[in-house]
C-alpha cells in the first residue's frame, strides 16, 4: 500500500499510467479492521439508543463490555466460571485428541486400502450425511451427563473432516511422484510415509482446521443438549435468566478458546509445512 | 527386422565393448492380447552408448521403456541388464522424466539422495552426502545443496534431478524426454551437459524424445518405431564425431540425419 501513496499525483507527469489503488485499498489494514469494528458498534449503539429492539433481547455495547470485564476478572481470579472453562477445554482437547487418533485411522484405511475405499467409505458418507448433533441424546444415554458425552459428540462431528482429508491427502501425489518412487523400488510403507503423506500434509491440516471448529460446537452442543458444569451451560443458565449480556460475553471467550485451538493448528502447520505456500496463509487475521 | 541385423553388423565401432542391456523378441500386449502395445523388440545397448528412440505418439515407447525399467513386465520376451533378467525396479537402473518431481520439503541435497535413502536407509543417505555434493558440483549446481526445489529454475531442477539419477551409480540411465518442458534454450544447453555429463561417467543412455535433432545430436543410435504396435522400422548410427556441439545442428550431416528419420515417421503416420 505504500508504494502506492508514495507516488505523488501532482508531480507524475500526466502521460504515465500507473496503477492507483482505490481508497479504501489504501486505507492501512489495522486502521480499516479497527474503523469496520467501531461502524458495528455504533451501529449497535444506534439501535439500543432508538430502542428500536428491546434491551432485554439487545443490551447495549457497553453493557456487555462490562460483562466481560466482570467475567474476564472471574475467570482471572480463579472464580467458578474458571472451573465451567476448564471443563469445556478438557471436552475441546480431548475430543480433538481421539477425533485425531480415530480420524488419522480411517483416513489411513479409505485413503490406503481399496478394502476401505470401497467398502468403509460408503458407509462413511452415509454416517457424515446424517445431522450429527441428533446424536447427542443417545450419547448423555451411553455415557451419563458427565464430560464423556460432551467429548464423545465432540469428538464424533470433528472425525468426519479429519477422514475425508486424510483420504484426500493421500490421493494428492501425483503419477511421477508415484513413479518414481516405484522405480526406486520402494516398500509401501516408504511410499506412503516418505510421498504420500508429506505430499497430502496441506489437505490434512485444511481438514484438521475445519475439525478444531467443529470440536468447539460438539462440545458446546453437547453442554447444551446434556446438562453438564462446562461453559455451555452457563450460557444455558443465562439465556434461561434473559441476561442477555452474559451471553454476549461468555461467546467471546469461548469465540477466543476457539481461535486458540484453531492457531495451535495453524501453529503445527506453519513448522511441519513450511513448503506448502498457499496453506501457510490461511486462516483468519493473518 | 532385417534393417536391424544389418545395423548391427555395422557397428563395428562399438563391438569392443559388452552389451550392456538387451532385449530379445520383447512384445507387450493390454487387454488379454486385445491392444498389441509393442511388436516383437530386439535391442542392444553397448555399454557407453547413447541411444534414442524415437516414433509417433502412441507408438509404445513409454510402454518400451516401463518394460526396460523394470515397471511393467513383457507380455513375452527376455529383458537382460549386466547378465541378469530385469524382474523389477533395480537399483542398477536411474530414470529420469519429463518432470523433475523434486519433494518441496527436501533440500536439494536430501532429494539428491532420496534413492539411497529408500534402498539402504537413512544412516547410507547421510553417508552418501559427500558423492551428492561431487554430483551437484559436476552438474553446476554447487552451493545449491541446503537450497528447497521451489528456489530452483526448471533447467536447475531437472540437473538436480540427474544428480538424483546418478547417486546410486546406475548401469544403465533411461530418459523419457527428460528436458521437454523446458524452453528451447534451456533444453538445448541440458542436452549439452548430459551428454558431457555420460562421457565423464561413462554411462550408457537411452533416451525417449519427441525433437529428431534432439536425438541425433545425442545420439550414437537412433531407433525409429512405426505406430501401434510399435516395432523399430529402422536403426539409424549416427556417425558424427563426440563430443557434438550446437553449431552441429546446422551441419549438412545433421540435416541429412533429421530428414531421413522424418521422412520415415512421414511414411509410418499415412500407413
Amino acid at each position: 500500500m505504500t508504494e502506492y501513496s508514495s507516488v505523488d499525483a501532482a508531480e507524475a507527469p500526466d502521460t504515465v499510467w500507473s496503477e492507483r489503488a482505490s481508497l479504501i485499498d489504501r486505507v492501512p489494514r489495522s486502521l480499516a479492521m479497527v474503523l469496520l469494528f467501531a461502524a458495528f458498534i455504533g451501529v449497535w449503539q444506534l439501535v439500543h439508543v432508538l430502542r428500536l429492539v428491546s434491551p432485554i433481547i439487545l443490551p447495549s455495547p457497553f453493557e456487555v463490555a462490562e460483562d466481560i470485564v466482570f467475567v474476564g476478572t472471574n475467570l482471572l481470579s480463579g472464580g467458578y466460571m474458571l472451573g465451567a472453562l476448564w471443563i469445556t477445554v478438557k471436552e475441546v482437547i480431548l475430543g480433538f485428541i481421539i477425533a485425531m487418533a480415530i480420524g488419522f485411522s480411517l483416513g489411513l484405511l479409505v485413503g490406503e486400502t481399496g478394502f476401505g475405499e470401497r467398502v468403509v467409505l460408503p458407509y462413511l458418507v452415509a454416517i457424515d450425511t446424517m445431522p450429527k448433533v441428533a446424536f447427542a441424546p443417545l450419547f448423555v444415554a451411553w455415557l451419563g451427563f458427565g464430560i464423556s458425552s460432551k467429548v464423545a459428540l465432540a469428538a464424533f462431528i470433528a472425525t468426519f473432516p479429519i477422514v475425508v482429508a486424510t483420504a484426500a491427502g493421500l490421493h494428492v501425489a501425483n503419477e511421477n511422484e508415484r513413479m518414481l518412487f516405484k522405480t526406486l523400488g520402494a516398500s509401501r510403507w516408504q511410499t506412503l510415509f516418505r510421498m504420500k503423506l508429506p505430499t497430502g500434509l496441506p489437505q490434512i491440516f485444511t481438514g484438521l482446521k475445519i475439525a478444531a471448529v467443529g470440536v468447539m460446537a460438539g462440545a458446546i452442543t453437547g453442554e447444551f443438549l446434556g446438562g453438564g458444569k462446562g461453559f455451555g451451560e452457563l450460557i444455558r443458565v443465562a439465556a434461561s435468566q434473559l441476561d442477555t449480556p452474559r451471553i454476549f460475553s461468555l461467546i467471546i471467550f469461548l469465540s477466543l478458546l476457539g481461535l486458540a485451538l484453531f492457531w495451535s493448528v495453524v501453529w503445527v502447520e506453519r513448522r511441519f509445512v513450511f513448503w506448502h505456500k498457499t496453506s501457510v496463509a490461511g486462516g483468519p487475521g493473518l | 527386422m532385417r534393417l536391424a541385423a544389418v545395423e548391427t553388423d555395422r557397428a563395428v565401432g562399438d563391438a569392443g565393448r559388452p552389451t550392456v542391456y538387451e532385449l530379445r523378441q520383447v512384445t507387450k500386449s493390454y487387454g488379454r492380447g486385445a491392444i498389441r502395445a509393442l511388436d516383437t523388440v530386439d535391442l542392444q545397448l553397448k555399454s557407453g552408448s547413447f541411444s534414442a528412440i524415437i516414433g509417433p505418439s502412441g507408438c509404445g515407447k513409454s510402454t518400451l521403456l516401463k518394460i526396460m525399467a523394470g515397471l511393467v513386465p513383457p507380455t513375452s520376451g527376455r529383458v537382460v541388464l549386466n547378465g541378469t533378467p530385469v524382474m523389477g525396479p533395480r537399483r542398477d537402473i536411474g530414470m529420469m522424466f519429463q518432470q523433475a518431481t523434486l519433494f518441496p520439503w527436501r533440500t536439494t541435497i536430501e532429494n539428491v539422495v532420496l534413492p539411497i535413502e529408500i534402498r539402504d536407509g537413512a544412516t547410507a543417505a547421510k553417508a552418501a552426502h559427500g558423492r551428492a555434493r561431487a554430483l551437484l558440483e559436476l552438474v553446476g549446481l554447487g552451493g545449491f545443496e541446503t537450497v528447497y526445489p521451489d528456489k530452483l529454475s526448471g533447467g536447475m531442477a531437472q540437473r538436480a534431478a540427474i544428480c538424483r539419477m546418478l547417486v546410486t551409480e546406475p548401469a544403465m540411465l533411461l530418459l523419457d524426454e527428460p528436458f521437454s518442458a523446458l524452453d528451447e534454450l534451456s533444453r538445448d544447453f541440458m542436452n549439452m551437459e548430459l551428454q558431457r555429463i555420460c562421457l565423464e561417467k561413462d554411462a550408457t543412455a537411452f533416451l525417449v524424445t519427441h525433437s529428431i535433432p534432439e536425438a541425433v545430436i545425442l545420439s550414437d543410435t537412433v531407433y525409429v518405431m512405426s505406430p501401434r504396435p510399435g516395432r523399430f522400422v529402422e536403426i539409424i548410427d549416427i556417425d558424427l564425431p563426440r563430443p557434438r556441439t550446437l553449431d552441429m545442428l546446422t551441419d549438412p550431416r545433421l540435416g541429412a540425419y533429421v530428414r531421413r528419420i522424418r521422412s520415415l515417421l512421414d511414411e509410418g503416420a499415412f500407413q
